[in-house]
């Protein structure tokens, strides 16, 4: 029924350079209302018209939650990505008109927890400002652990501690800290709910050190930054539209079925929500799944692709789109 | 031009009628001549004028009678209201959306005016006008997810999300058809669709899971369930069977047309915005036969639903012990001329 999520027309009102590497955006609604309310750990869609085509990246929500007057994402630039945050730092200024779609929360708070402790790394920074907010305002019990590389690159720290003191625990990679993961594990109160946004190494140590502590898994909750990987070009035929694609070095095969005019379903845009989920009619080649939705029996039988963020190497490919 | 809100009952002296536009707007289940079960979930965006979907969020002329029954049920029984403790945040939200909703599709029985949290909430048809501080609990009367649905029609289920499923953890049920929250509370989505027959295998509980679970902030979806009841009873919850089962064994020839009522469920489903959690409207319409068979089309066309509905379906609907009454008396509005496409009468 949905192709993405509803759209809000917004205007830029403010950019500010954070440090070295990451910008914040402010945007308000463009007939002056409200945005809409949303929850800590939710994102929008940001659409970016770059010339011919058009990018669509996802972007935590920063901002205050009861404070819906604008929005605010963080963007850290990646000189070697595919484009989206360079195009966020280099062309869009104060003004500029833009689209981003209602809130999604696939990185919600559990609000039966007892406690909420948080462990962040680098830019996975900005779902928790939000968060911190919320329980904040309702007297929340958290504790968060933000591991960055230098303090200067600390995107951050300085408003987090100044609003939290001693409930927030910084992490310098400069100078060898490192969180003492297993004794923070250890020693947190029972109904405790842990929380992990980062590098995809970072969270994948958090969840091993986590389960083999006993944690129940509902307890854990992470939210990845993966963009989609670049990789050789490939072709694919769309059963159903008729249509038959190319999807470059830089583009990802759901961006590539959307350049062709087909409208297919999407949320995360990160390989995590399920939305894309695409049928494989046939196939000749090897499948490079890179998503965390479809289970690893799926992966193998080679019937399902996630074409937010998975490609393909071979003969031919066939989806049911 | 407001609503001319019915004096009714739906206990005791069973006074509850429709109006003739009210039979008009009835929303009818049955879009052909037989029925099964399918995940016949559709956005849930405004409809026709003069429909159950002209607004998001129906009130029509039963409103006041129902608030009052809900007012009698919760009396004897609190515990068809109940919120965990982790849901009041979703209560807030649930408050915000029928208030917001209320208020725009009919002006001239509420009004909701904000200024920053400082709320005034005035409905005319029950009679309040109160100031709130939205988010402050100490404010109202009751928790905001039972103060708002005493004054909204259908029953309510917060259901949060968690684990990639749904857990019923929060809800207003006073106009349910056979089932209970006290023993639901808490429970996830398979586990409280678990009594219902043949759809398993058919693994619409997890398709139908997949898409609740991603239904987003602004884009509300819908869809219609059915049932019948003897006599126009709201409450029809296990808690009081004993009132009402018996009823079954009640109908005759001579009294089918006005005890038997087809009961639909106009099921909602809305993501609420700082819980993040969903909320499932579930509003009943009430019919009788003699009101009903006003309308050729549904006549024949119910004739042929009831009179081939699977047995299994037939004894989950609760329908077995009249079925064959009913059958036989709506056989005799069926001339054997086809039907037409869709839901409304002719």
């Amino acid at each position: 029924m949905s192709t993405g999520t509803t759209k809000l027309d917004v205007v830029v009102s403010d950019v500010v350079p954070v440090n070295d590497l990451v910008t914040r955006f402010h945007f308000r609604r463009r007939d002056g209302q409200l945005l809409p309310t949303f929850s800590g750990g939710a994102h929008v869609v940001v659409e970016m018209r770059d010339g011919e085509r058009t990018r669509l990246n996802p972007y935590s929500l920063m901002g205050s939650p009861l404070d819906t007057r604008e929005y605010t994402i963080s963007v850290r630039r990646d000189d070697v990505g595919r484009g989206g945050s360079l195009f966020m730092h280099n062309q869009v200024r104060p003004g500029l008109e833009m689209v981003v779609s209602y809130p999604v929360n696939l990185f919600s708070l559990d609000l039966r927890a007892k406690k909420h402790l948080m462990l962040a790394g680098g830019i996975g920074i900005t779902p928790f400002m939000a968060q911190t907010t919320q329980l904040a305002a309702e007297g929340g019990n958290f504790e968060l652990h933000y591991t960055c590389r230098t303090a200067s690159l600390g995107t951050y720290a300085d408003v987090l501690r100044e609003r939290y003191d001693r409930r927030v625990r910084l992490y310098h990679d400069d100078l060898g800290e490192r969180i003492e993961l297993d004794r923070l594990l250890s020693s947190q109160p029972l109904g405790t709910h842990l929380y992990v946004c980062g590098p995809a190494g970072m969270i994948g140590w958090v969840r091993d050190r986590a389960a083999a502590l006993g944690w129940p898994s509902e307890t854990v909750h992470f939210e990845h930054f993966a963009a989609p990987q670049p990789g050789a070009p490939f072709d694919v035929t769309l059963a159903i539209s008729g249509k038959t694609i190319r999807v470059g070095e830089q583009q990802s095969l759901l961006e590539a079925i959307e350049a062709a005019g087909v409208d297919p379903p999407y949320l995360c845009r990160g390989g995590v929500c399920g939305q894309c989920e695409t049928n494989v009619i046939s196939a000749d080649g090897k499948f490079i799944h890179n998503d965390h939705w479809l289970t690893e029996e799926e992966h193998r039988s080679g019937k399902k692709i996630m074409p937010c963020v998975s490609r393909f190497e071979g003969r031919s490919l066939v989806l049911e789109r | 031009m407001g609503i001319t809100f019915r004096k009714e009952t739906f206990r005791d002296d069973f006074t509850f009628k429709n109006s003739p536009e009210h039979i008009r707007r009835f929303p009818f289940p049955f879009h052909e001549d037989a029925y099964m079960y399918a995940v016949n979930i559709e956005p849930h965006v405004v409809g026709p004028k003069g429909s159950v979907l002209e607004n998001l969020i129906d009130v029509d002329e039963h409103y006041v009678a129902e608030m009052q029954d809900r007012a009698l049920v919760l009396a004897e029984d609190p515990l068809r209201c109940q919120s965990l403790p982790h849901m009041t945040l979703a209560g807030w939200d649930l408050l915000e959306l029928l208030m917001e909703q209320q208020a725009l599709g009919y002006p001239e029985h509420f009004t909701l005016t904000r200024d920053g949290d400082r709320w005034r909430w005035i409905n005319r048809p029950l009679g309040i006008d109160d100031t709130f501080t939205f988010g402050d609990t100490s404010t109202l009367p009751y928790g905001p997810m039972e103060y708002i649905t005493r004054q909204s029609q259908g029953d309510f289920c917060i259901l949060d999300q968690r684990d990639g499923n749904l857990w019923m953890d929060a809800g207003m049920v006073t106009t349910q058809a056979d089932w209970s929250l006290d023993f639901d509370i808490g429970m996830n989505f398979f586990e409280w669709h678990a009594p219902v027959p043949l759809a398993h295998e058919k693994g619409i509980f997890t398709r139908a899971l997949k898409f609740l679970t991603n239904i987003q902030q602004g884009k509300p979806a819908r869809r219609l369930n059915w049932t019948m009841t003897i006599n126009p009873r709201l409450d029809t919850s296990p808690e009081n069977y004993h009132k009402w089962g018996p009823d079954r064994a009640t109908v005759t020839p001579e009294n089918v047309g006005d005890k038997v009522h087809l009961r639909v469920e106009l099921q909602s489903f809305w993501r609420l915005p700082r819980s993040n959690g969903i909320v499932f409207p579930i509003r009943c319409y009430l019919i009788k036969m003699d009101e009903l068979v006003t309308q050729p089309k549904w006549a024949r066309r119910l004739h042929r639903v009831i009179r081939d509905l699977p047995d299994e379906l037939a004894n989950y609907k609760g329908l077995t012990r009249f079925r064959p009454t009913l059958v036989e008396w709506l056989s005799k509005l069926d001339d054997g001329s086809a039907t037409s496409p869709g839901f409304g009468p002719d």
